[in-house]
C-alpha cells in the first residue's frame, strides 16, 4: 500500500469515520444548514447553537458520506464549541488552506493542530471536497443558509 | 501476465490478448500497477483502429461537409453519411434517413423531449419512466413537465433491481403518451425486457423511447423487430469518440416532428420570411456536425461487427459471473443489483468502507472503477444506499483485471476492516 494513502487514511482518521462525535440531530440549534456534494452524494447537516454572545455554545451533525467526510465533520464539533464566529470562519479558511495546499496566509492556531491529520488530502484533488464539506456547511449555517452544493 | 480467457458454453470465443493489443491505453500503467480498467459503462477505451481513423481523417480527408464541391469534401462527406448506414445496419433501421447524429444520448433524449415532446403531448398526458432511469431519461421529462403540465409516472423496481412489470401495466393507460426506459441499467447491469414493455406500451398507444446506452456495447437490437419509436445511444461508450450521439427515430414519427435547432444545413430555403426544412435526417442536425466524431463511432462499429457482438456477450457473461462470484466471498461485500437477466455491471458497496474511500484506495492499486450515485439518485435511494462502487465490464477486460479488482479490496479491508 502506498505512503499517501498510509497519510490519507491515518488512524485517528479512521476512528473518527466510525465513531463520529457530536453525531445526533438537535432540537434547540440557531443555526443548521445542510451540506450537499452533487458529484459524489455526499450529504450532511451542521447543527449549530449560537449563545447570547454569538459564540458556538453547541455544535453537532447528521449525515452519509465517506470516511474523510465524517472525519472532518467530527474532528470540526470537537474544535467548533466556544469560539466566536469570527474565530470559527478563520478556522475554516486555514483549514481550506490545508486540504488544497493553497497559501494565502491563513495557519492552522496550535491548539487544533490535531486538524493536521486531514492534510493528506492535498495528495487527492477529487478528495478535497470531502474533508472541506463540513466546514463549508458550518460557515453556510452561520451565514444563515439553508443549503450548500460544493462541485 | 493475463492468460488467455475463451467464452464458456453460450458463443464462440475470442482471443482475448488480441483484442487487448488493440487498445493502446491497456498497456500504460496507473500508480505504478498494471492498468485494471473496469469503468467502460463510464466511457470505454478505444481501439487502435478508432483512432487511426480519426487521425486519418484528420491527415488525409478533411472537410466540411455536404457542401463542398471538391474532391476532399465529396469523400468526407461520403465517409460521414456513409457511418449513418453503418449504424442502420447495426440497430436494423428501415431507413439509413432514421439515424440522427446528436452529441450524446442526452442531447437524443432533450432533442425528443423537446421536439416530439412539445408538439405532441399536452398537459394532462402521461410520461412513464422507470426508478432504474439516469438522470438524463428523467430531468429532460421534469423540465417538460414544468413546462407543460404534463404528468410523469415512475415504474418501481424489486429488491433484486428488475423492473416490476405488474406496476408497470398499472401505471399505463389512455393518457399514457411515452415510455421512456432504458434498456439496461448503468448501475445495476439489469436487461429490462423491453419487447414485453414496448408491446404493452404500444397496446395502450403510447410511443417508446429506449436508452441504449448500455445496450448497445453488448446486445443485438433490432429496431423493426422490436418495433420501438426511439432509440438513443452515445458513440463513446461504444469505443468511439466521445461528441457524438445518435438518436433512432421512426420516419413518420421523425417527419412530424419539428427542428430541434435552427441554423445552416436543417434547412432547404431560408428567407426573412419564411424558411423551410430540409429532409430527414437533415432537418434534425442544424450547424457543421462532429464530422471526424462520426467516422470514429463508424470504425468502432465496424471493430465490434468484427468481434460479433454474440462474441462480446458471450466472454462478458463469462467474466461477469467471474466478478460476481468472486466478489461474493469478499467479506462484507453485498451486490446492488442481483436480477437474472443482466450485464456487464456490477455495483456493490462494503460494509466497512464508503465507496469513495474504496475507489481511492484501489485507485493506488491500478484499479479503475466507478464511486458514487452513478447519475442515478433515485435509484440510490430506492436501493437504500448512498452511493456503490460499480466496476463495469468491456469486451477488452479479462480474469486478471477482475483478481486485481479483488486484491485490491483486500487492502481496503486491511485499512477499514
Amino acid at each position: 500500500m502506498s505512503d499517501e494513502l498510509r497519510e490519507l487514511y491515518q488512524e485517528v482518521i479512521l476512528e473518527h469515520g466510525k465513531n463520529p462525535r457530536n453525531f445526533h440531530a438537535s432540537d434547540d440549534a440557531t443555526n443548521e444548514a445542510r451540506g450537499n456534494n452533487p458529484l459524489c452524494g455526499d450529504q450532511l447537516v451542521i447543527y449549530l447553537k449560537l449563545d447570547g454572545d454569538g459564540r458556538v455554545a453547541d455544535v453537532s451533525f447528521l449525515g452519509k458520506g465517506c470516511a474523510i467526510c465524517m472525519a472532518s465533520a467530527s474532528m470540526m464539533t470537537e474544535l467548533l464549541k466556544g469560539r466566536s464566529q469570527a474565530e470559527a470562519k478563520t478556522l475554516f479558511e486555514a483549514f481550506h488552506d490545508m486540504c488544497t495546499g493553497e497559501e494565502n496566509g491563513h495557519e492552522l492556531p496550535d491548539d487544533v493542530e490535531k486538524l493536521r491529520v486531514l492534510s493528506g488530502v492535498r495528495e487527492f484533488p477529487t478528495r478535497v471536497k470531502c474533508a472541506t464539506l463540513p466546514w463549508h456547511t458550518m460557515v453556510a449555517a452561520l451565514q444563515g443558509e439553508d443549503e450548500i452544493s460544493t462541485e | 501476465m493475463t492468460s488467455p480467457i475463451t467464452a464458456q458454453a453460450g458463443g464462440p470465443a475470442y482471443d482475448i490478448d488480441a483484442i487487448r493489443a488493440d487498445f493502446p491505453i491497456l498497456s500504460r500503467t496507473m500508480h505504478d500497477k498494471p492498468l485494471a480498467f473496469l469503468d467502460s459503462a463510464a466511457s470505454a477505451q478505444k481501439p487502435r483502429q478508432v483512432i487511426d481513423a480519426i487521425s486519418n481523417a484528420y491527415e488525409t480527408e478533411y472537410a466540411n461537409v455536404h457542401r463542398g464541391l471538391y474532391q476532399i469534401s465529396e469523400a468526407v462527406t461520403a465517409r460521414y453519411e456513409g457511418t449513418r448506414e453503418t449504424i442502420r445496419q447495426y440497430i436494423n433501421a428501415a431507413h439509413t434517413h432514421e439515424i440522427i447524429f446528436t452529441r450524446n444520448a442526452t442531447e437524443s433524449i432533450n432533442l425528443v423531449a423537446y421536439s416530439f415532446g412539445r408538439k405532441f403531448l399536452e398537459a394532462g398526458d402521461e410520461v412513464v419512466i422507470t426508478e432504474l432511469e439516469h438522470h438524463s431519461n428523467i430531468v429532460p421529462w421534469q423540465m417538460l413537465r414544468d413546462e407543460k403540465g404534463i404528468i410523469l409516472k415512475v415504474v418501481p423496481v424489486s429488491d433484486d433491481g428488475e423492473l416490476i412489470m405488474s406496476a408497470f401495466d398499472e401505471l399505463l393507460g389512455p393518457k399514457t403518451k411515452l415510455v421512456a426506459v432504458a434498456h439496461m441499467s448503468n448501475v445495476m447491469g439489469t436487461i429490462l425486457p423491453v419487447e414485453d414493455i414496448i408491446h404493452r406500451a404500444h397496446a395502450v398507444g403510447a410511443k417508446v423511447l429506449l436508452d441504449g446506452c448500455q445496450s448497445v456495447t453488448h446486445i443485438p437490437v433490432d429496431m423493426q423487430a422490436l418495433g420501438c419509436d426511439f432509440y438513443v445511444f452515445s458513440g463513446h461508450k461504444l469505443y468511439g469518440p466521445s461528441g457524438i450521439g445518435v438518436l433512432y427515430g421512426r420516419e413518420e414519427l421523425l417527419d412530424a416532428m419539428p427542428p430541434f435547432m435552427g441554423g445552416g444545413d436543417m434547412i432547404s430555403s431560408v428567407t426573412f420570411e419564411k424558411s423551410t426544412w430540409a429532409k430527414l435526417p437533415h432537418k434534425f442536425e442544424a450547424g457543421t456536425p462532429a464530422i471526424v466524431q462520426a467516422i470514429g463511432l463508424g470504425a468502432a462499429i465496424d471493430y465490434v461487427n468484427g468481434i460479433g457482438l454474440e462474441a462480446i456477450g458471450a466472454h462478458e457473461a463469462d467474466l461477469l459471473n467471474y466478478a460476481t462470484q468472486k466478489l461474493s466471498s469478499v467479506d462484507g461485500l453485498r451486490i446492488i443489483g442481483t436480477a437474472p437477466n443482466k450485464a456487464s455491471v456490477v455495483s456493490f458497496t462494503l460494509d466497512f468502507a464508503h465507496p469513495h474511500d474504496v475507489a481511492t484506495i484501489i485507485d493506488r492499486a491500478g484499479v479503475a472503477v466507478r464511486a458514487g450515485h452513478h447519475c442515478a439518485q433515485p435509484l440510490m435511494e430506492r436501493m437504500d444506499v448512498p452511493a456503490t462502487v460499480r466496476a463495469s465490464i468491456g469486451l477488452y477486460n479479462n480474469r486478471a483485471d477482475i483478481d486485481a479488482l479483488v486484491a485490491a479490496l483486500g487492502e481496503v479491508q486491511e485499512l477499514f476492516g
